[in-house]
Formats: structure tokens, sequence, C-alpha cells
């Protein structure tokens, strides 16, 4: 049992490399010129050769793979094409924006949507299919159009809370948070309904043990039952899935912050994607992939505190 | 077991698989499901809408019309118009194009993909099995959009470029459905035995699993369906394969943003068809869950309701026990299971049940010990100790519960795995005693003690994995023990143990019995259990008892055809050097129970008699016999 989950750390941890990697592969697929794309149609096709041969784009795919791996090997992500500044120094100013709206986002979505989950599992048929509705309108109604409703409604309608933009923490605590709440909404929405229905079908799951059949015919009442044992059993499933969630909560912070127009992480994602800027997007690709596989360790190093069989021998 | 019958073979010769009738009855009954239907009628009117936007639309969805800008629903524009006057439905029809068209690339991708890929893995296992998995579990760790963001910037915005990614991202989901199909079906005895007769691989995934497995995948795919369209819409909001101003149902949302101090209403057109549509595709997705995981249960509703129970004579009424249960009838929707049974439980009394699989008998003991689930339905009565479990109040139920204790057949199983034992022990000591938790602990070790176990304090530690059967099998024994009962349902106690364990298991049985005074009712299948423990048994066969004797009388002159049969099918009485007799064909299932006779396919003496109406159970020729047989002299009379 330790061997297959030291292997599933390694495994996450490998992510890191594999990610980029994969990115990077699909860069070598470009039909694109790049020189070209940025320069304009106005350029002379020698100024796109010597631009393309600047940024390096003339060498070999794997020369430039390896000139990029020993690169991000020593902490350095390149340079971005269209400003030429460092990806780290553009990335770094950008990334406490995206952290606050994910971790706020994964803290509700997880907290509230465990608590419906689980509240749910013991609450009877109706419950349950209230909470079948709830997250079937989870998945229906987009994050994009979830935030621009809210926006209309909070910011325009009433001017409780602003439409876009972000404060930083150290303009003013209660601006950052005020400028925060309607975009961590829109972001946890379709994440505690996912939760909440996870959480109580690992629930129902567990609740048809063998085990709970003779716990509940020798007389253990039915409040345990939901909310010590089938609770217990659930736990460790539920939080596996809690990191493919969040895995897709991830891709939606991008839509939710250009909706608010945050300078984050994913806004500098959808303009260098348009502006064929390469270097960054490969750059928000190794970011991403570190949150993810942070979240992933945590997950895995949860399962053996909440499944005594994951435990070592 | 009948495998060959379970796929008839048809005059070509070629095998039958889930068949096309099947499919049929599938389909009509998806079509009795309004909900699904709706929302099927929905998805066609939409894309059919979207595909002749050139012909409905009234307007070209690039026309300006600077007279009429940002305005509500009109005669004019029905639902209104942008910053330029363009028309907001002329645009929502033609926008769903890029929407729809990219849904159906990235899910034939999905498709093509995971379908095979996920075959292969489920049905070949293996290495092959080992590498699909790790590439999922990857690509399902890969936050899609960084990767869709890079193959939009590489291939210049292009939006089958995006949907093919997305088909690629999203193959897993269709792969694991697939494959965990594909293993499930694999193990079923008619693809083993397909694979023992030589089919060809290859022709089995296609002839036989493919067919039994398509439910799931349909669901999945619609669910697919519903989940792509929110992400495609959401990257062309971001305009992402889109180029502005060309329409997209995503890019309307972003357009009406922009608009939203002038003019609000322009978010509910094209929000509200991305929602609606995805709200269709999941009702889509349930519909065909129900529609294809019900053919069974349907198949079984349309059997004729039995309301033809003659209740049989009551000959054999003994003194009340502790347990006295009274034409217990048990259905499952309007599947009856279990028909007409009595039997009654003196203090001391160990009483064993016996039967082929699928006769009824865990319903029953379930009926007994209330967990039969909120789609069980009892009627008869089941009196513990004077009061009539099946009407008395949920308290009375309750506070049964551990006074009618349960042992169940796997003691691996039957344990929660995340407590240890001194946890879980010591939770429903302390549900009966309301103790402290001290008395409490001290009580647990007796028990443990009493059961047998060594060296209680150390396994109160332990978790259920850690032990073997044999000692789980005591544990359980040991909570059932807890709550002091007066009756102990063991189901198959020693089925999942050893050899040398199982005796061990039942002469503790025994021994608890005389050292308590309780009753225990013991369901097995196996004999030579019901010859060593036993004092009385009931035969149970398709649902009825059909027979019930003391256990001596019961070796000695069996009464009803099928006691006789089991008796000498059994390895121990069978003479030697002769082959082993068996008794052909199947226990029929309960929807095809017939109004006669239940075992009269099977039956060696049977006559037209026995098919017409319902055998009575009738005293038979042995002090406190009964067997439900009208041919009672004949079975007598035969020699074995």
């Amino acid at each position: 049992m330790f061997r297959t989950w030291g292997t599933r750390i390694l495994g996450s941890l490998a992510l890191i490399v594999i990610v980029p990697s994969i990115t990077f592969l699909l860069q070598s697929l470009t039909p694109v010129d790049i020189g070209r794309s940025i320069l304009g149609l106005g350029a002379s096709q020698d100024q796109v050769d010597a631009y393309n041969h600047q940024l390096g784009l003339d060498r070999p795919f794997l020369t430039r793979y390896w000139d990029w791996l020993t690169g991000f090997a020593h902490g350095d992500l390149g340079t971005s094409y269209t400003s030429g500044e460092a990806v780290t120094t553009m990335l770094g100013a950008r990334l406490p924006v995206s952290l606050a709206l994910i971790i706020g986002s994964l803290l509700i979505f997880t907290v509230v949507g465990l608590l419906l989950g689980v509240l749910s599992a013991g609450g009877g048929r109706i419950v349950g299919r209230v909470v079948d509705v709830v997250s079937s309108a989870g998945i229906a109604i987009p994050n994009f159009w979830l935030g621009v409703i809210l926006v209309s409604l909070f910011a325009v309608k009433t001017t409780i809370l602003p439409a876009t933009g972000y404060v930083p923490f150290a303009a003013g605590p209660g601006d950052w948070f005020r400028s925060l709440v309607l975009p961590v909404v829109a972001l946890s929405f379709a994440g505690i309904t996912a939760v909440a229905k996870q959480t109580r079908d690992q629930m129902m799951v567990a609740l048809t043990g063998p085990y709970i059949r003779s716990l509940r015919a020798n007389g253990v009442p039915e409040r345990s039952l939901v909310y010590r044992h089938a609770l217990r059993n659930a736990s460790g499933p539920t939080v596996t899935v809690l990191g493919l969630i969040f895995v897709g909560a991830l891709s939606g912070s991008v839509v939710v912050e250009n909706i608010f127009v945050l300078p984050g992480l994913g806004s500098q994602a959808v303009t260098s994607a348009g502006q064929h800027d390469l270097p960054v997007i490969q750059g928000i690709a190794v970011y991403f992939t570190t949150i993810v596989v942070v979240v992933n360790v945590v997950v895995d190093l949860a399962i053996p505190f909440l499944n005594p069989k994951a435990r070592a021998r | 077991m009948s495998v060959v019958t379970e796929t008839p073979a048809t005059e070509t010769g070629r095998p039958a698989p889930a068949g096309d009738r099947q499919r049929w009855r599938t389909l009509r009954e998806f079509a009795r499901r309004p909900l699904g239907l709706a929302a099927a009628v929905f998805l066609i009117l939409i894309s059919a809408a979207v595909a002749a936007a050139s012909w409905l639309a009234p307007y070209d969805p690039l026309a300006q019309d600077l007279g009429h800008t940002l305005s509500g629903p009109t005669g004019q524009h029905w639902l209104g118009s942008d910053q330029l006057g363009r028309d907001v439905l002329s645009r929502l029809l033609f926008g769903g194009q890029v929407t729809l068209i990219g849904v159906v690339e990235a899910l034939a991708v999905a498709f093509v993909i995971g379908l095979p890929l996920g075959l292969a893995a489920g049905f070949l296992g293996g290495w092959v099995d080992a590498v699909v998995s790790r590439v999922t579990e990857v690509v399902m760790a890969i936050p899609a959009i960084v990767v869709l963001l890079m193959a939009y910037s590489v291939f210049d915005n292009n939006a089958h470029a995006g949907m093919l990614t997305l088909g690629l991202l999203s193959a897993p989901t269709l792969l694991r459905v697939s494959r965990g199909a594909a293993r499930g079906v694999r193990a079923e005895t008619f693809i083993v035995a397909s694979e023992v007769v030589g089919t060809g691989r290859a022709r089995i995934v296609l002839r036989h699993v493919l067919p039994n497995i398509w439910g799931p995948i349909l669901v999945n795919t619609a669910m697919l369906a519903a989940i792509n369209l929110g992400v495609q819409a959401g990257l062309n909001y971001l305009n992402l394969g889109v180029k502005p101003p060309a329409p997209s149902w995503g890019g309307l949302v972003a357009e009406a943003q922009i608009n939203l101090q002038l003019q609000p209403w322009l978010v509910i057109p094209s929000g509200l068809t991305i929602a609606l549509t995805i709200v269709a595709f999941i009702l889509l997705a349930d519909g065909l869950r129900d529609a294809t995981s019900s053919r069974t249960s349907r198949a079984a509703r349309s059997v004729t309701p039995a309301t033809d129970r003659v209740r049989p004579v009551d000959e054999v009424e003994p003194a009340a026990g502790v347990l006295e249960v009274r034409h217990l009838d048990v259905h499952f929707g309007a599947l009856r299971v279990v028909q007409d049974v009595s039997f009654s439980l003196q203090e001391r009394e160990i009483l064993g049940i016996v039967g082929e699989s699928g006769c009824g008998k865990s319903v029953t003991v379930s009926a007994v010990l209330d967990s039969l689930g909120p789609t069980g339905r009892t009627t008869g009565s089941i009196k513990f100790d004077g009061t009539d479990l099946l009407t008395a109040p949920a308290s009375t139920r309750a506070a049964t519960r551990g006074r009618i204790a349960y042992v169940s057949q796997d003691p691996m199983v039957s344990l929660d795995p995340s407590f240890t034992i001194g946890a879980q022990l010591g939770e429903i000591v302390r549900t009966h005693d309301r103790s402290s938790r001290a008395a409490a602990q001290a009580r647990v070790l007796e028990l443990l003690t009493d059961v047998g176990l060594p060296d209680p304090p150390a396994l109160m530690k332990k978790y259920p994995h850690q032990i073997s059967g044999g000692q789980a099998q005591r544990v359980s024994i040991a909570c059932a023990l807890a709550g002091r009962p007066r009756v102990l349902v063991a189901d198959e106690p020693t089925t999942a143990l050893d050899v040398t364990v199982q005796g061990e298991i039942l002469s503790l049985l025994r021994r608890l019995r005389d050292q308590n005074g309780m009753a225990i009712i013991l369901i097995t299948h196996d004999l030579g259990v019901i010859a060593d423990l036993c004092d009385r048994v009931a035969v149970m066969y398709a649902g009825q008892i059909v027979e019930t004797a003391p256990a001596g009388t019961l070796f000695g002159h069996p009464s009803h055809p099928y006691t006789k049969a089991l008796i000498q099918a059994n390895p121990i009485v069978a003479e030697r050097g002769q082959l082993l007799p068996s008794i052909p064909g199947v226990v029929p299932a309960p929807a095809d129970w017939p109004v006669g006779c239940h075992f009269y396919d099977r039956c060696a003496f049977r006559t037209p008699a026995c098919a017409g109406q319902p055998i009575p159970l009738v005293p038979a020729g042995g002090a406190d016999q009964a067997a439900r047989c009208i041919h009672l002299d004949a079975v007598l009379g035969a020699t074995s």
C-alpha cells in the first residue's frame, strides 16, 4: 500500500514536467509564422526572418525544448515575445491576484459543498432531489453568464459591490475583499454544487455498504450510521474527487478573471493567446500545473489519514 | 449453468447479442419519460433551427440597423437588437452553428479516442489497462484551459483546432466509462463462455460487450455534451475560436456584458439559450439512464400481479414462540419475491432455512430484520415477543434492532473498515447499555473473550483489514451479541470461511445458544450445516416454504420432491462411484413464477393437476412436518 501511495505522489509531481512538455510539443505543431503574426503583414520577409532568428524560432524543436527545460530547471521561463520582459517577472506580479481568487473559491466551495452534501445525505429523498436539481444548475449556468448576471444585479442595478477591477490588499483590505466577492462567488457556484453532489453520492454509496447493514441490524442508530460511519467512509473518495473538481475550477478562473477584469494569470493567458506570445502561455502552464500539483499532493497526503487501509502497515 | 441459453443462436447461427428488439424496447422506454422526451425534442428543434438559420433568420446576422440600436424585444426585433442594431434572434440562430458544431466535433473526437481505448483497457486488462489508466490520470489532472489556450494560440484561433483539443481532453470521461463497463461485462459468465468456446476477442467485444454497455456510454455522452457546451461557450465568450463580429452564443454574452448598463435585457436571450440547451442535455442523460437501466424492472412490471393468494391450511400452528412469522409476502415494486412464508421460532431453537440461491431466504430474514430498504413492501405479520413489527411504530422497530441481531455472510466486509474493532464494538455496546466508557470497555473485552478471541486488548486496537476472516466473523458475532439478542439471524455465516474455521464458528454458535438461551435462524445452502446444527428446517423454493420439519425427520423422510432432490444431490449422501444426481433446470425468477407449483418445471412427480392452482402447505407424514405438494404419497413411496 505504501508503495502505491508513494508512486501516486511521485506521479503528481511528474505533472510539473509533463504538462509544460505537452504544451511545448503543441508549439512544434504550429502552422503559424510567429514572426509574421507579431510583426504584421507590413513587415518584409527579411525582417520576419530576422525576428524569428532573434526569438530562436529557426532552431530545431529538440534544441529549443532542451533550452527551455534547462532554463525551467533554473527557474527561468524565458522572455515574452511581445514585451521582451522576463516571463517570471510578468507573471510574478499577477500571481497574487489569481491565488486570492483561486484559494478563496477553493475554501468556499469545499466548505459549503461538503456541508450541503453531508446534510443532504442525512436528509431523505426530497432533500436529495433538491441537491440533484441545484447541482444540475451548477453545470447549466455557465460561470461567465452567472458572472455577468451578478454584475448586473450587484453592481449595475444596485451598487453594493464594484463591477470589475481589482484592489490590491495593500491598498485597503476592505476594498480588496469587496473586489473579490463577486468573482469568488461566480467561480465557486459550479464547485459548490459539484462538491455537494459528490459528497452526497459518496455517502449514499457508503450507506449501501454491507457493514452499514450489519451495524444497523445490531442496533446502531441511523444518525450515527450517516454522520459517523458513512461520512468517515465517504471522506476518502470525496477528497479524491475534490482534486478533480479543483482542476475544473482552475480552468474556470481564467474565464472569471476576464469577466471581472482581474489582472491575474488567467486574463494574461487570454491576452497572450491572442498575441501568439507562446513563452508567456508556457509560463502560465507551469504556474497552473504547479498549483494543481500542490493540491493533488495535499489530497494524496490526506488519504492515509482518512482511510486506514491506505496507511503503511 | 445454462450459459448457452442466455445468448440464443439465431437461424444463421449468429449469436444474437442484446438484440434489436431490446433496443426498440429501450427507445419506447425512453419515450415514456416526459422530461427526457421533451429534452430530446427541444434539442432536435434547436439543432434544426440553427441548421436552417439561413432560411429562418429574419435578418443577416451582421446587418446593422442603426435606427433601432439596443432595443428590447419588439415586433421588429423579437429578441431585441445590439449596439449596432443587429438582430439578436438572427445572431443567436447563426451563432448556434459554431457552438453546436464545436460540441459535436469535440464529442466525436472524445468518442473515437475514448471508446476503443476504454474497451481495450477494460477487456484486455494487464499492461494495456495499466498504461491507459496512467495516461488517463495525467490527462484528467491537466487544467484544460492551459492546453486549449496553447492550441488556440498556435493554430491562430482556429475553432476546429480548439474543439479537437477539447475532445482529446474530455476523452478520459468516455474512456473511463467504457473501461468500467467492459470490465463489468467481461466477468459475466456468457463472455467467459464465449472465450472458452474460442470466439475471437475482437468479435466478443463487437458482438457481446458493446451491445451490453452502450447504455452507460450514451448517458455519459449526453452528460459530456452538456459540459462541453458550457466550455465551448466559455471559450467563445473569451473570443477564442470565433472572430467577432461573427456571432456565437458565448460571444453574444460578452457583447451583452459591454452594454449591460444601457440594455440589461441582452444577457437574457443568449445566456438562457445556453443554459436551456445544457439543461436539455442533462435531462436527456437522465432519461437515457432511466430507460437503459429499467429494462429488467419493466419486464417485471408487465407480469400480472398475483392476486391469487389462497390461504393455505393453517395446519401447523405450534405454540407461540419468540418469533412468529405469518403469511409474509415481500414485494419489490409489483414484483413478489417472497410468498406466504410462515414459520415460528421457539426459545433456544435453531431453525435452518435452506434452498438454492434466489429462493428468497435472505429477503425473508431481511424482512425480519427490517432492512429491506425503501423499495421493499411487506404484508402479513412478524411478531417478536408478541408485538407485530410490521405495524409497530418506528421507535419500537428501532428498539428491536440488536434484540434481533444479525451476523452476515462475509465478515470481511461486514465490519466498518474505517473504525477499529474496539471503536465499533464499543459503539454498539454503548448504544444498548447506555453505560460509561469504562463500563463499555469492560463489556467489549468480555464479549471478545466470550466469542473465543485471544488477546482482546490488542485486538481492539486493530482495523478489520488487519485480522483474519475467522477472527472477523467472531468479531461480527460479538457485535451481534452486544444487544443481548433473543434471536440471532445468521446469513450463511460460514460460506466465506475456510473449511477448518467453518466448524469452529458453528460450534461457537451452538455454545452461545446453550449459554445465552437465544434462538438462531441460520440461512444456508449447505445441508451438512443443517444436519450439524439445526433443530428444525424450512426448505425454501422460489419464494415459498415448500417443506418444514424437524431436522431428523427431514433427512429421514423428505416429503417434498424438491427436498428429496436436494438431499440426493448432496455429495455426502450420494453413493460412492455413482454419478452425483443434480436437479435439471434453474430456479425460476420471481417474474416467471407459475400460478401452480413453483417447482413444476423441474419436478419428477408432476402431473397436470400441479399446474392449475396454488399449492397449499399441508401436513405430511412425520410429526410437525408439512409440505407444499399434492403428491405426498407418491414422493414418500418412491425409494431413492
